[in-house]
């Protein structure tokens, strides 16, 4: 099946704007995300990081360039593998980097990449924080607040989220970075290393969408000990 | 207690050693050296039994064999960390290596693509 055609080139996710969703076994949702999102985007990249579920072909269905991990490696190596595969595209120029269990807003990537385009930002962070549309738990709330403070004392950035999937980054800061953490502390890893490029950036209120099934995938608070030692142990 | 002093200062040692970025040569010499140390240790407390004791009292110790199991604690915790350390980093290669395989076969469905869509399929195309 081919992807819908485009609508027209005033939508800013043509041409030079990838996709980027890591994929593990989100069979149900899926191809809803990839649906919305082509209603701006037309390229699409899935990381398929080894599904057991199918998932892969249901996103190569719904029109989008799937690549698949031989094994499971994690998040941040899906995510290292979309970046370099959208770095060998011709024409490539924005990433936006878009979770796959349908937490994120396709409107907020649509402004968020126009706000790279037309403040000249090389990164832009998605942030719950900003305003008050996002109400997580209190104790998700405190385990973010925490990842967001030991991301800022690692970087010297000063973010109010940290563990949020949709980011916009421009090429050139891309090619500068290289993620090594495979598990869930890639979140701050790629904060540390974007904030290293130097390269201009900002952040963008977005709204998280906690439906039951994101709650019911989202990260336990032991797997934030693991995030903690991940970084601190290299 | 002097023993006190050197259990604390090797947890401490293995724990920095454990968060510092590896240099893998100079790793494996230390590995080396605290096996060679290791086996000279060995040898002296089989042929010396006394010595093992000797030594224990010296630095506040009651008796060798709980030197020996202070000793093997201190070793337990530096094997713990070098085999986290060592599974980190294979754990890496592993990862480079699968990426590598999804780009190289990303990129030869990119091309099997292009070639079908730019050209007409051999049916439509023959006599």
């Amino acid at each position: 099946m081919t992807p819908p055609e485009p609508r027209a080139n005033s939508r800013v996710g043509t041409g030079d704007t990838w996709v980027v969703i890591p994929l593990f076994n989100e069979k149900s949702v899926i191809e809803t995300v990839i649906h919305d999102l082509h209603q701006e985007f037309t390229k699409i990249v899935c990381i398929d990081d080894g599904s057991s579920d199918g998932s892969g072909d249901v996103a190569r269905r719904a029109g989008a360039k799937v690549l698949r991990h031989p094994v499971n490696l994690g998040q941040g190596a899906s995510l290292q593998t979309g970046f370099e595969y959208v770095l060998t595209q011709p024409n490539a120029r924005y990433v936006v980097t878009f979770d796959a269990d349908g937490q994120h807003r396709v409107e907020d990537a649509v402004s968020m990449v126009a706000l790279a385009r037309s403040e000249d930002l090389a990164i832009v962070f998605g942030s719950r924080f900003l305003d008050k549309r996002t109400r997580p738990g209190v104790l998700k709330r405190i385990i973010l607040k925490t990842a967001v403070w030991v991301t800022n004392m690692t970087t010297g950035l000063r973010l109010t989220d940290a563990h949020n999937g949709l980011r916009v980054i421009r090429t050139d800061a891309l090619s500068k970075i290289a993620l090594v953490q495979d598990r869930m502390a890639h979140a701050t890893e790629i904060v540390l290393k974007l904030g290293r490029t130097k390269l201009p950036w900002r952040e963008y209120p977005v709204e998280l969408l906690y439906t039951d099934y994101s709650k019911a995938k989202g990260q336990s608070v032991l797997n934030s000990i693991n995030i903690l030692v991940d970084l601190i142990v290299r | 207690m002097l023993i006190q002093i050197i259990l604390v200062i090797g947890v401490i040692a293995v724990g920095i050693f454990f968060t510092r970025p590896t240099g893998s040569d100079s790793h494996l010499a230390l590995r080396r050296l605290f096996l060679g140390a290791f086996v000279i240790v060995a040898i002296l407390s089989i042929i010396f039994p006394t010595w093992l004791t000797w030594f224990a009292n010296l630095i506040g110790v009651g008796r060798g064999a709980d030197l020996l199991l202070y000793a093997l604690v201190l070793a337990f915790l530096v094997f713990v960390s070098t085999t986290y350390r060592r599974n980190v980093q294979v754990n890496r290669r592993i990862t480079r290596l699968a990426r590598q395989i999804t780009l190289a076969t990303a990129a030869i469905d990119n091309v099997e693509a292009s070639d079908d869509s730019t050209r007409p399929s051999p049916k439509t195309d023959g006599s």
